[in-house]
Protein backbone atom coordinates (compact mmCIF):
# COMPACT_ATOMS: atom_id res chain seq x y z
CA UNK A 1 0.00 0.00 0.00
CA UNK A 2 2.61 2.20 0.80
CA UNK A 3 4.92 1.26 -2.26
CA UNK A 4 1.26 2.15 -4.17
CA UNK A 5 0.98 5.47 -2.88
CA UNK A 6 4.80 6.35 -3.35
CA UNK A 7 4.73 5.46 -7.09
CA UNK A 8 1.93 7.26 -7.70
CA UNK A 9 3.34 10.51 -6.27
CA UNK A 10 6.72 9.71 -8.43
CA UNK A 11 4.54 9.45 -11.50
CA UNK A 12 2.88 12.30 -10.58
CA UNK A 13 5.98 14.36 -10.30
CA UNK A 14 7.42 12.76 -13.04
CA UNK A 15 4.18 13.83 -15.17
CA UNK A 16 4.42 17.28 -14.19
CA UNK A 17 8.10 17.72 -15.26
CA UNK A 18 7.34 16.21 -18.67
CA UNK A 19 4.64 18.94 -19.17
CA UNK A 20 6.73 21.49 -18.09
CA UNK A 21 9.14 20.26 -20.85
CA UNK A 22 7.25 20.33 -23.47
CA UNK A 23 5.48 23.43 -22.50
CA UNK A 24 8.46 25.40 -21.59
CA UNK A 25 9.25 26.48 -25.95
CA UNK A 26 5.99 27.30 -26.05
CA UNK A 27 6.26 29.89 -22.82
CA UNK A 28 9.13 31.68 -23.57
CA UNK A 29 7.99 32.04 -27.44
CA UNK A 30 5.12 33.85 -25.71
CA UNK A 31 6.75 36.01 -23.53
CA UNK A 32 9.44 36.73 -25.80
CA UNK A 33 6.28 37.81 -28.51
CA UNK A 34 5.52 40.17 -26.22
CA UNK A 35 8.83 42.20 -25.99
CA UNK A 36 9.36 45.95 -27.91
CA UNK A 37 9.94 44.56 -31.25
CA UNK A 38 13.60 44.61 -33.13
CA UNK A 39 14.59 44.15 -29.27
CA UNK A 40 16.62 41.32 -28.20
CA UNK A 41 15.46 40.19 -24.67
CA UNK A 42 15.86 37.14 -22.47
CA UNK A 43 14.58 33.53 -23.18
CA UNK A 44 12.16 33.84 -20.13
CA UNK A 45 11.59 37.17 -19.08
CA UNK A 46 7.75 38.95 -18.72
CA UNK A 47 8.26 42.43 -20.23
CA UNK A 48 7.56 45.77 -18.42
CA UNK A 49 5.44 46.60 -21.27
CA UNK A 50 3.74 44.02 -22.87
CA UNK A 51 2.85 44.76 -26.75
CA UNK A 52 -0.03 42.96 -27.42
CA UNK A 53 0.08 44.90 -30.72
CA UNK A 54 2.98 42.10 -32.10
CA UNK A 55 0.31 39.99 -32.71
CA UNK A 56 -1.52 42.49 -35.29
CA UNK A 57 1.77 43.76 -36.49
CA UNK A 58 2.52 39.69 -37.15
CA UNK A 59 -0.76 39.05 -38.56
CA UNK A 60 -0.18 41.65 -41.30
CA UNK A 61 3.13 40.87 -41.80
CA UNK A 62 2.85 37.24 -42.26
CA UNK A 63 -0.72 38.20 -44.41
CA UNK A 64 -2.15 35.13 -42.05
CA UNK A 65 -5.89 35.72 -43.86
CA UNK A 66 -4.23 34.82 -47.43
CA UNK A 67 -2.08 31.77 -46.21
CA UNK A 68 -5.48 30.29 -43.97
CA UNK A 69 -6.73 30.37 -47.24
CA UNK A 70 -4.05 28.63 -49.49
CA UNK A 71 -3.73 26.17 -46.81
CA UNK A 72 -7.49 25.12 -46.46
CA UNK A 73 -7.76 25.18 -50.72
CA UNK A 74 -4.65 22.80 -49.81
CA UNK A 75 -5.95 20.40 -47.41
CA UNK A 76 -9.83 20.58 -49.47
CA UNK A 77 -7.99 19.01 -52.61
CA UNK A 78 -5.41 16.70 -50.96
CA UNK A 79 -8.11 15.23 -47.98
CA UNK A 80 -11.40 14.32 -50.03
CA UNK A 81 -9.76 12.68 -53.04
CA UNK A 82 -7.61 10.81 -50.75
CA UNK A 83 -10.01 9.41 -48.69
CA UNK A 84 -12.17 8.61 -52.12
CA UNK A 85 -9.59 7.16 -54.00
CA UNK A 86 -8.03 4.92 -51.03
CA UNK A 87 -11.26 3.65 -49.29
CA UNK A 88 -12.15 1.98 -52.71
CA UNK A 89 -8.51 0.45 -52.86
CA UNK A 90 -8.89 -0.57 -49.44
CA UNK A 91 -12.09 -2.06 -50.16
CA UNK A 92 -11.02 -3.75 -53.26
CA UNK A 93 -7.93 -5.46 -51.39
CA UNK A 94 -9.22 -6.13 -48.27
CA UNK A 95 -12.36 -7.15 -48.84
CA UNK A 96 -13.17 -8.09 -52.73
CA UNK A 97 -10.38 -10.83 -53.05
CA UNK A 98 -9.51 -9.63 -55.92
CA UNK A 99 -6.82 -11.53 -58.01
CA UNK A 100 -3.15 -10.46 -57.43
CA UNK A 101 -4.11 -8.28 -54.19
CA UNK A 102 -1.10 -9.77 -51.81
CA UNK A 103 0.80 -8.11 -55.25
CA UNK A 104 -0.85 -4.94 -54.81
CA UNK A 105 -0.62 -4.48 -51.35
CA UNK A 106 2.97 -5.06 -50.50
CA UNK A 107 3.62 -2.86 -53.54
CA UNK A 108 1.66 -0.16 -51.71
CA UNK A 109 3.36 -1.21 -48.45
CA UNK A 110 6.65 -1.12 -49.94
CA UNK A 111 6.29 2.33 -50.07
CA UNK A 112 5.21 3.36 -46.43
CA UNK A 113 8.81 4.59 -45.22
CA UNK A 114 9.97 6.09 -48.26
CA UNK A 115 11.61 9.62 -47.26
CA UNK A 116 10.59 12.42 -49.76
CA UNK A 117 13.72 13.65 -50.03
CA UNK A 118 14.47 10.73 -52.57
CA UNK A 119 11.91 11.35 -55.06
CA UNK A 120 11.23 14.99 -54.62
CA UNK A 121 14.29 15.97 -57.60
CA UNK A 122 12.22 14.09 -60.31
CA UNK A 123 8.82 15.10 -58.81
CA UNK A 124 10.40 19.03 -59.59
CA UNK A 125 11.07 18.49 -63.19
CA UNK A 126 7.61 16.01 -63.22
CA UNK A 127 5.27 18.76 -61.75
CA UNK A 128 7.16 21.36 -64.12
CA UNK A 129 6.24 19.32 -67.32
CA UNK A 130 2.46 19.20 -66.37
CA UNK A 131 2.63 22.71 -66.03
CA UNK A 132 1.28 23.21 -62.54
CA UNK A 133 5.05 24.20 -61.32
CA UNK A 134 4.36 27.15 -58.41
CA UNK A 135 0.54 26.52 -58.11
CA UNK A 136 -1.16 24.72 -55.62
CA UNK A 137 -1.89 21.53 -57.60
CA UNK A 138 2.35 21.18 -57.52
CA UNK A 139 1.56 20.68 -53.43
CA UNK A 140 -1.63 18.19 -53.92
CA UNK A 141 -1.47 16.08 -56.59
CA UNK A 142 2.31 14.66 -55.44
CA UNK A 143 0.85 14.82 -51.87
CA UNK A 144 -2.33 12.25 -52.75
CA UNK A 145 0.16 9.71 -54.35
CA UNK A 146 2.50 9.92 -51.32
CA UNK A 147 0.21 9.57 -49.04
CA UNK A 148 -1.62 6.68 -50.67
CA UNK A 149 0.94 3.34 -49.31
CA UNK A 150 -0.33 4.75 -46.17
CA UNK A 151 -4.04 5.64 -47.06
CA UNK A 152 -4.56 2.13 -48.54
CA UNK A 153 -2.79 0.19 -46.21
CA UNK A 154 -4.99 1.83 -43.36
CA UNK A 155 -8.31 0.99 -45.26
CA UNK A 156 -7.19 -1.89 -45.95
CA UNK A 157 -6.67 -2.83 -42.33
CA UNK A 158 -10.49 -1.71 -42.17
CA UNK A 159 -11.90 -3.62 -44.86
CA UNK A 160 -10.35 -6.92 -43.47
CA UNK A 161 -12.22 -6.80 -40.93
CA UNK A 162 -15.73 -6.46 -42.20
CA UNK A 163 -17.85 -9.72 -42.26
CA UNK A 164 -18.32 -11.73 -45.72
CA UNK A 165 -21.79 -11.82 -45.15
CA UNK A 166 -22.68 -7.85 -44.55
CA UNK A 167 -21.85 -7.83 -48.39
CA UNK A 168 -23.35 -11.61 -49.32
CA UNK A 169 -26.90 -10.56 -47.85
CA UNK A 170 -26.70 -7.31 -49.61
CA UNK A 171 -25.85 -9.13 -52.95
CA UNK A 172 -28.80 -11.12 -52.52
CA UNK A 173 -30.57 -8.02 -52.21
CA UNK A 174 -29.69 -7.12 -55.47
CA UNK A 175 -26.67 -4.60 -54.89
CA UNK A 176 -23.73 -4.50 -57.60
CA UNK A 177 -20.61 -3.97 -56.29
CA UNK A 178 -20.37 -0.46 -56.78
CA UNK A 179 -23.76 0.38 -54.85
CA UNK A 180 -22.76 -2.53 -52.05
CA UNK A 181 -19.61 -0.18 -51.71
CA UNK A 182 -21.40 3.20 -51.24
CA UNK A 183 -24.42 1.82 -49.41
CA UNK A 184 -23.21 -0.13 -47.07
CA UNK A 185 -19.40 0.19 -46.56
CA UNK A 186 -18.79 3.80 -46.98
CA UNK A 187 -21.12 4.80 -44.22
CA UNK A 188 -19.88 1.57 -42.24
CA UNK A 189 -16.04 2.65 -42.81
CA UNK A 190 -16.89 6.36 -41.09
CA UNK A 191 -14.75 5.60 -38.19
CA UNK A 192 -11.41 4.48 -40.40
CA UNK A 193 -12.10 7.25 -42.67
CA UNK A 194 -12.55 10.07 -40.14
CA UNK A 195 -9.32 9.34 -38.02
CA UNK A 196 -7.37 8.72 -41.67
CA UNK A 197 -9.12 12.11 -42.29
CA UNK A 198 -7.52 13.58 -39.38
CA UNK A 199 -3.78 12.46 -39.93
CA UNK A 200 -4.13 13.24 -43.82
CA UNK A 201 -4.91 17.10 -42.88
CA UNK A 202 -2.47 17.46 -40.13
CA UNK A 203 0.12 15.92 -42.68
CA UNK A 204 -0.57 17.72 -45.11
CA UNK A 205 -1.08 21.30 -43.14
CA UNK A 206 2.78 20.88 -41.71
CA UNK A 207 4.35 19.63 -45.26
CA UNK A 208 7.03 21.56 -45.81
CA UNK A 209 9.68 19.97 -48.59
CA UNK A 210 7.17 19.32 -51.26
CA UNK A 211 6.31 23.18 -50.45
CA UNK A 212 9.63 25.28 -50.55
CA UNK A 213 10.50 23.25 -53.26
CA UNK A 214 7.76 23.07 -56.01
CA UNK A 215 6.05 26.66 -54.93
CA UNK A 216 8.21 29.76 -54.99
CA UNK A 217 4.95 32.32 -53.57
CA UNK A 218 4.78 31.91 -49.87
CA UNK A 219 1.04 32.47 -50.44
CA UNK A 220 0.83 29.37 -52.38
CA UNK A 221 2.04 27.37 -49.83
CA UNK A 222 0.90 25.55 -47.38
CA UNK A 223 1.20 26.91 -43.69
CA UNK A 224 4.32 25.27 -42.63
CA UNK A 225 6.22 26.31 -46.03
CA UNK A 226 5.00 29.74 -45.21
CA UNK A 227 6.37 29.80 -41.73
CA UNK A 228 9.72 28.84 -43.70
CA UNK A 229 9.33 32.09 -45.26
CA UNK A 230 8.72 33.98 -43.05
CA UNK A 231 11.59 33.42 -40.81
CA UNK A 232 13.88 33.90 -44.05
CA UNK A 233 12.18 37.27 -44.57
CA UNK A 234 11.84 38.01 -40.23
CA UNK A 235 14.39 36.19 -38.67
CA UNK A 236 16.41 39.41 -37.44
CA UNK A 237 13.38 40.70 -35.20
CA UNK A 238 12.78 38.06 -32.52
CA UNK A 239 9.75 39.39 -31.19
CA UNK A 240 7.90 39.40 -34.31
CA UNK A 241 8.84 36.01 -35.62
CA UNK A 242 7.88 34.58 -32.38
CA UNK A 243 4.49 35.88 -32.65
CA UNK A 244 4.14 35.40 -36.30
CA UNK A 245 5.10 31.91 -35.17
CA UNK A 246 2.48 31.53 -32.47
CA UNK A 247 0.30 32.78 -35.08
CA UNK A 248 0.78 30.45 -37.47
CA UNK A 249 0.66 27.48 -34.65
CA UNK A 250 -2.81 28.60 -34.08
CA UNK A 251 -5.15 26.96 -36.05
CA UNK A 252 -3.46 23.87 -35.88
CA UNK A 253 -3.31 24.30 -31.61
CA UNK A 254 -7.39 25.16 -32.61
CA UNK A 255 -8.36 22.08 -34.36
CA UNK A 256 -6.25 19.62 -32.00
CA UNK A 257 -7.91 21.35 -29.13
CA UNK A 258 -11.41 19.94 -30.41
CA UNK A 259 -10.70 17.00 -31.76
CA UNK A 260 -8.06 16.22 -29.15
CA UNK A 261 -9.44 12.32 -28.07
CA UNK A 262 -9.82 11.79 -32.26
CA UNK A 263 -6.47 12.98 -32.78
CA UNK A 264 -4.52 11.35 -29.97
CA UNK A 265 -6.13 8.23 -30.72
CA UNK A 266 -5.80 8.31 -34.91
CA UNK A 267 -1.79 9.45 -34.32
CA UNK A 268 -1.62 5.99 -32.00
CA UNK A 269 -3.16 3.91 -34.36
CA UNK A 270 -1.64 5.38 -37.35
CA UNK A 271 2.04 4.75 -35.99
CA UNK A 272 0.95 1.23 -34.72
CA UNK A 273 -0.30 -0.03 -38.15
CA UNK A 274 2.39 2.11 -40.08
CA UNK B 1 -22.57 -19.33 -63.51
CA UNK B 2 -21.23 -18.85 -60.62
CA UNK B 3 -17.55 -18.65 -61.67
CA UNK B 4 -18.58 -15.87 -64.20
CA UNK B 5 -20.63 -13.84 -61.69
CA UNK B 6 -17.06 -14.32 -59.63
CA UNK B 7 -14.68 -13.15 -62.36
CA UNK B 8 -17.04 -10.13 -62.95
CA UNK B 9 -16.62 -9.59 -59.74
CA UNK B 10 -13.17 -9.68 -59.11
CA UNK B 11 -12.51 -7.01 -62.84
CA UNK B 12 -15.04 -5.07 -60.56
CA UNK B 13 -12.47 -4.69 -57.95
CA UNK B 14 -9.90 -4.39 -60.20
CA UNK B 15 -11.73 -1.19 -61.16
CA UNK B 16 -11.70 -0.24 -57.66
CA UNK B 17 -7.68 0.02 -57.13
CA UNK B 18 -6.91 1.71 -60.44
CA UNK B 19 -7.40 5.21 -59.07
CA UNK B 20 -5.13 4.69 -56.33
CA UNK B 21 -2.40 3.07 -57.87
CA UNK B 22 -2.41 5.48 -60.96
CA UNK B 23 -2.11 8.04 -57.92
CA UNK B 24 1.01 5.68 -56.72
CA UNK B 25 2.38 5.04 -60.12
CA UNK B 26 2.61 8.59 -61.30
CA UNK B 27 3.75 10.29 -58.24
CA UNK B 28 5.47 7.78 -56.37
CA UNK B 29 6.87 5.05 -58.56
CA UNK B 30 7.77 6.95 -61.74
CA UNK B 31 9.36 9.87 -59.45
CA UNK B 32 11.90 6.92 -57.86
CA UNK B 33 12.57 5.16 -61.37
CA UNK B 34 13.53 8.73 -62.51
CA UNK B 35 15.91 9.26 -59.70
CA UNK B 36 17.67 6.07 -59.94
CA UNK B 37 17.87 6.89 -63.66
CA UNK B 38 19.34 10.57 -63.11
CA UNK B 39 21.94 9.44 -60.67
CA UNK B 40 23.20 7.32 -63.22
CA UNK B 41 24.06 10.73 -65.42
CA UNK B 42 25.94 13.88 -65.43
CA UNK B 43 23.58 16.74 -65.61
CA UNK B 44 23.07 20.56 -64.59
CA UNK B 45 19.08 20.36 -64.99
CA UNK B 46 19.07 22.35 -68.05
CA UNK B 47 21.69 21.13 -70.71
CA UNK B 48 22.42 17.49 -72.05
CA UNK B 49 22.74 14.87 -69.12
CA UNK B 50 25.83 12.52 -70.31
CA UNK B 51 26.09 9.58 -69.18
CA UNK B 52 28.46 8.98 -66.08
CA UNK B 53 27.62 5.52 -64.74
CA UNK B 54 28.39 5.20 -61.07
CA UNK B 55 30.55 7.76 -60.99
CA UNK B 56 28.07 9.41 -58.93
CA UNK B 57 27.46 6.49 -55.99
CA UNK B 58 31.44 6.81 -55.80
CA UNK B 59 31.65 10.54 -54.84
CA UNK B 60 28.76 9.53 -52.85
CA UNK B 61 31.11 7.10 -50.85
CA UNK B 62 34.10 9.03 -51.27
CA UNK B 63 33.60 13.10 -51.00
CA UNK B 64 33.80 13.69 -47.21
CA UNK B 65 31.12 16.38 -47.13
CA UNK B 66 28.60 13.78 -48.63
CA UNK B 67 29.77 10.89 -46.46
CA UNK B 68 29.95 13.34 -43.47
CA UNK B 69 26.08 14.18 -44.29
CA UNK B 70 25.09 10.32 -44.08
CA UNK B 71 27.33 9.67 -40.75
CA UNK B 72 25.68 12.98 -39.63
CA UNK B 73 22.16 11.43 -40.35
CA UNK B 74 23.39 7.83 -38.42
CA UNK B 75 24.59 9.85 -35.22
CA UNK B 76 20.80 11.61 -34.82
CA UNK B 77 19.17 8.36 -34.31
CA UNK B 78 20.73 8.77 -31.05
CA UNK B 79 19.12 11.44 -30.32
CA UNK B 80 16.05 11.10 -32.16
CA UNK B 81 15.86 7.37 -31.50
CA UNK B 82 17.60 6.22 -28.47
CA UNK B 83 16.73 9.12 -26.30
CA UNK B 84 13.13 9.03 -26.98
CA UNK B 85 12.70 5.39 -27.13
CA UNK B 86 14.55 5.25 -23.31
CA UNK B 87 13.13 7.84 -21.60
CA UNK B 88 9.84 7.01 -22.60
CA UNK B 89 9.93 3.52 -21.46
CA UNK B 90 11.21 4.83 -18.10
CA UNK B 91 8.33 7.10 -18.05
CA UNK B 92 6.00 5.24 -19.09
CA UNK B 93 6.94 2.76 -16.67
CA UNK B 94 6.67 4.73 -13.64
CA UNK B 95 3.24 6.70 -14.79
CA UNK B 96 1.80 3.43 -15.07
CA UNK B 97 -0.17 3.07 -12.51
CA UNK B 98 -1.83 6.57 -12.39
CA UNK B 99 -2.90 6.53 -16.67
CA UNK B 100 -6.25 6.58 -15.68
CA UNK B 101 -5.80 9.65 -13.08
CA UNK B 102 -7.41 13.43 -14.32
CA UNK B 103 -3.57 14.06 -14.43
CA UNK B 104 -2.55 11.52 -16.79
CA UNK B 105 -5.60 12.81 -18.80
CA UNK B 106 -4.56 16.28 -19.62
CA UNK B 107 -0.66 15.28 -20.17
CA UNK B 108 -1.85 12.99 -22.44
CA UNK B 109 -3.12 15.95 -24.60
CA UNK B 110 -0.06 18.29 -23.59
CA UNK B 111 2.68 15.96 -24.27
CA UNK B 112 1.56 15.10 -27.63
CA UNK B 113 1.53 18.84 -28.85
CA UNK B 114 4.93 18.48 -30.73
CA UNK B 115 3.31 15.89 -32.67
CA UNK B 116 0.67 18.54 -33.71
CA UNK B 117 2.83 21.54 -34.85
CA UNK B 118 4.99 21.32 -37.90
CA UNK B 119 8.31 20.55 -37.31
CA UNK B 120 9.44 24.01 -39.09
CA UNK B 121 7.62 25.76 -35.95
CA UNK B 122 9.67 23.23 -33.39
CA UNK B 123 12.66 24.46 -35.64
CA UNK B 124 11.97 28.29 -35.05
CA UNK B 125 10.99 27.66 -31.39
CA UNK B 126 13.97 25.77 -30.61
CA UNK B 127 16.48 28.29 -32.29
CA UNK B 128 15.34 31.04 -30.30
CA UNK B 129 15.45 28.73 -27.14
CA UNK B 130 19.06 27.04 -27.75
CA UNK B 131 20.56 30.89 -29.03
CA UNK B 132 23.39 33.21 -27.19
CA UNK B 133 20.20 34.67 -24.53
CA UNK B 134 17.93 31.92 -24.94
CA UNK B 135 15.88 30.14 -22.29
CA UNK B 136 18.75 27.28 -22.01
CA UNK B 137 21.50 29.40 -21.55
CA UNK B 138 19.39 31.57 -18.89
CA UNK B 139 18.92 28.31 -17.02
CA UNK B 140 22.51 26.91 -17.13
CA UNK B 141 23.31 30.60 -15.98
CA UNK B 142 20.98 30.44 -13.59
CA UNK B 143 22.20 27.27 -11.56
CA UNK B 144 26.33 28.56 -12.06
CA UNK B 145 26.75 26.77 -15.46
CA UNK B 146 27.77 30.38 -17.00
CA UNK B 147 31.28 29.06 -18.51
CA UNK B 148 28.95 26.50 -20.92
CA UNK B 149 27.05 28.66 -22.26
CA UNK B 150 26.94 29.22 -26.15
CA UNK B 151 25.23 30.14 -29.23
CA UNK B 152 24.69 25.81 -29.04
CA UNK B 153 23.12 25.86 -32.48
CA UNK B 154 26.05 27.54 -34.38
CA UNK B 155 29.20 26.18 -32.49
CA UNK B 156 31.32 23.50 -34.57
CA UNK B 157 30.94 20.83 -31.60
CA UNK B 158 27.43 21.70 -30.64
CA UNK B 159 25.38 21.81 -33.81
CA UNK B 160 24.71 18.43 -34.38
CA UNK B 161 23.88 17.45 -30.68
CA UNK B 162 21.51 20.49 -30.39
CA UNK B 163 19.76 19.73 -33.42
CA UNK B 164 19.10 15.91 -31.64
CA UNK B 165 17.84 17.59 -28.63
CA UNK B 166 14.56 19.49 -31.04
CA UNK B 167 14.33 16.27 -32.67
CA UNK B 168 14.26 14.44 -29.22
CA UNK B 169 11.32 17.19 -27.90
CA UNK B 170 9.51 16.34 -31.03
CA UNK B 171 9.47 12.09 -30.38
CA UNK B 172 9.25 12.22 -26.82
CA UNK B 173 5.87 12.42 -26.18
CA UNK B 174 4.97 10.02 -29.23
CA UNK B 175 7.03 7.24 -27.91
CA UNK B 176 6.23 7.51 -24.36
CA UNK B 177 2.26 7.59 -25.16
CA UNK B 178 2.24 4.54 -27.45
CA UNK B 179 4.43 2.51 -24.95
CA UNK B 180 2.29 3.73 -21.78
CA UNK B 181 -1.19 2.29 -24.42
CA UNK B 182 1.36 -1.00 -24.98
CA UNK B 183 1.71 -1.45 -20.97
CA UNK B 184 -2.10 -0.84 -20.15
CA UNK B 185 -2.70 -4.28 -22.40
CA UNK B 186 -0.36 -6.14 -20.21
CA UNK B 187 -2.54 -8.24 -17.61
CA UNK B 188 -2.54 -6.68 -14.34
CA UNK B 189 -2.21 -10.65 -12.80
CA UNK B 190 1.21 -10.81 -13.88
CA UNK B 191 1.92 -7.41 -11.95
CA UNK B 192 0.46 -9.11 -8.97
CA UNK B 193 2.28 -12.26 -9.35
CA UNK B 194 5.43 -10.61 -9.41
CA UNK B 195 4.78 -8.92 -6.69
CA UNK B 196 3.92 -11.81 -4.26
CA UNK B 197 7.46 -13.29 -5.68
CA UNK B 198 9.10 -10.00 -4.20
CA UNK B 199 10.17 -8.39 -7.08
CA UNK B 200 10.91 -4.79 -7.19
CA UNK B 201 9.91 -2.41 -9.46
CA UNK B 202 13.68 -3.20 -11.53
CA UNK B 203 12.37 -7.19 -11.86
CA UNK B 204 9.13 -6.19 -12.71
CA UNK B 205 10.05 -3.93 -15.47
CA UNK B 206 13.09 -6.31 -17.12
CA UNK B 207 10.68 -9.50 -16.75
CA UNK B 208 7.08 -8.31 -17.45
CA UNK B 209 6.72 -4.46 -19.37
CA UNK B 210 10.21 -5.17 -21.77
CA UNK B 211 8.82 -8.48 -22.84
CA UNK B 212 4.84 -7.26 -23.35
CA UNK B 213 6.39 -4.63 -25.39
CA UNK B 214 7.83 -5.96 -28.50
CA UNK B 215 5.32 -4.44 -30.94
CA UNK B 216 5.22 -1.04 -29.46
CA UNK B 217 9.16 -0.81 -29.18
CA UNK B 218 9.59 -1.80 -32.73
CA UNK B 219 7.22 0.87 -33.92
CA UNK B 220 8.66 3.66 -31.72
CA UNK B 221 11.92 2.74 -33.32
CA UNK B 222 11.12 2.38 -36.85
CA UNK B 223 9.52 5.94 -36.63
CA UNK B 224 11.59 7.74 -35.21
CA UNK B 225 14.98 6.02 -36.63
CA UNK B 226 13.27 6.76 -40.17
CA UNK B 227 12.50 10.40 -38.68
CA UNK B 228 16.44 10.59 -37.73
CA UNK B 229 17.81 9.40 -41.09
CA UNK B 230 14.83 11.50 -42.95
CA UNK B 231 15.15 14.60 -40.88
CA UNK B 232 14.65 17.59 -43.29
CA UNK B 233 12.50 20.46 -41.81
CA UNK B 234 14.66 20.89 -38.53
CA UNK B 235 17.95 21.34 -39.66
CA UNK B 236 16.83 23.40 -42.64
CA UNK B 237 15.13 25.92 -40.12
CA UNK B 238 18.02 25.51 -37.31
CA UNK B 239 21.24 25.18 -39.26
CA UNK B 240 20.84 24.77 -42.44
CA UNK B 241 23.46 22.54 -42.02
CA UNK B 242 26.35 24.65 -40.50
CA UNK B 243 28.22 25.76 -39.21
CA UNK B 244 30.49 25.09 -42.27
CA UNK B 245 28.94 21.06 -42.40
CA UNK B 246 28.61 20.20 -38.77
CA UNK B 247 25.09 19.13 -38.82
CA UNK B 248 24.32 18.56 -42.52
CA UNK B 249 22.16 15.58 -43.38
CA UNK B 250 21.41 13.77 -46.33
CA UNK B 251 18.14 15.37 -47.09
CA UNK B 252 19.08 18.50 -46.97
CA UNK B 253 21.82 17.90 -49.55
CA UNK B 254 20.10 16.49 -51.87
CA UNK B 255 17.65 19.75 -51.62
CA UNK B 256 21.14 21.91 -52.11
CA UNK B 257 22.57 19.84 -54.82
CA UNK B 258 19.81 19.70 -56.92
CA UNK B 259 18.19 23.38 -56.61
CA UNK B 260 21.31 25.14 -55.84
CA UNK B 261 24.21 23.44 -57.28
CA UNK B 262 22.74 21.94 -59.98
CA UNK B 263 24.19 18.55 -59.71
CA UNK B 264 20.84 16.61 -60.48
CA UNK B 265 22.86 13.46 -60.75
CA UNK B 266 25.06 13.28 -57.67
CA UNK B 267 21.74 14.67 -56.14
CA UNK B 268 20.07 11.29 -57.26
CA UNK B 269 23.14 9.23 -56.51
CA UNK B 270 22.23 10.04 -52.68
CA UNK B 271 18.68 10.29 -52.91
CA UNK B 272 18.77 6.47 -53.70
CA UNK B 273 21.39 5.53 -50.56
CA UNK B 274 19.29 7.47 -48.47
CA UNK B 275 15.99 5.58 -49.56
CA UNK B 276 18.17 2.53 -49.55
CA UNK B 277 19.56 3.23 -46.14
CA UNK B 278 16.13 4.05 -44.71
CA UNK B 279 14.56 0.69 -45.68
CA UNK B 280 17.51 -1.16 -44.77
CA UNK B 281 17.11 0.01 -41.44
CA UNK B 282 12.84 -0.11 -41.71
CA UNK B 283 12.49 -3.80 -42.41
CA UNK B 284 14.87 -5.70 -40.18
CA UNK B 285 13.41 -3.56 -37.21
CA UNK B 286 9.82 -4.99 -38.42
CA UNK B 287 11.05 -8.20 -38.81
CA UNK B 288 12.51 -8.58 -35.77
CA UNK B 289 9.55 -7.09 -33.21
CA UNK B 290 6.58 -8.43 -35.37
CA UNK B 291 4.30 -9.75 -33.46
CA UNK B 292 5.05 -13.55 -33.95
CA UNK B 293 1.66 -14.77 -33.62
CA UNK B 294 0.86 -13.04 -36.80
Amino acid sequence: MKTARREALTGRVLLLVLMAFTLMPFVSLFVTALHPSGTYPLGLDWPDDPQWGNFADAFTAARMTELLKSSVLIVLGVVPISLVVATMAGFAIGHLRIPGRRFVFVAFVLGLTLPFEGIITPLYYLVRDMGVLNTRWAIILPLIGLFMPFSVFWMRAHFVNMPEELSESARIDGAGTWQLFWKVHVPLAAPATSSLAILLFLWTWNQFLLAIVLVDDPLQRTMSGALGAFQGQWGTDIPLLCAGSLLILTPTLLVFLIFQRRFVTALLQGSLKG
Amino acid sequence: MKAAVRRRRNWAGWLFVLPAAAFYVVFVIQPLAMTVQYSLYSWDGIGVATWNGVQNYLRVFTDPDLFAAILNAIKLIVFFSAVPVVLGLAIAATIRRIAASRLALVARTVIFLPQVIPLVAAGITWSWLLSSTGLVNQLLSAIGLESITRAWLGDFSTALPAVGVIGAWVLLGLCTLLLLAGMSKIDPALYEAARLDGAGAFREFFSITLPSLRQEIGVCVTVTVVAALASFDIVYISTQGGPGNASMVPGLEIYYLAFSEREVGLASALAVVLTALVIACALPIQWLTRDRSS
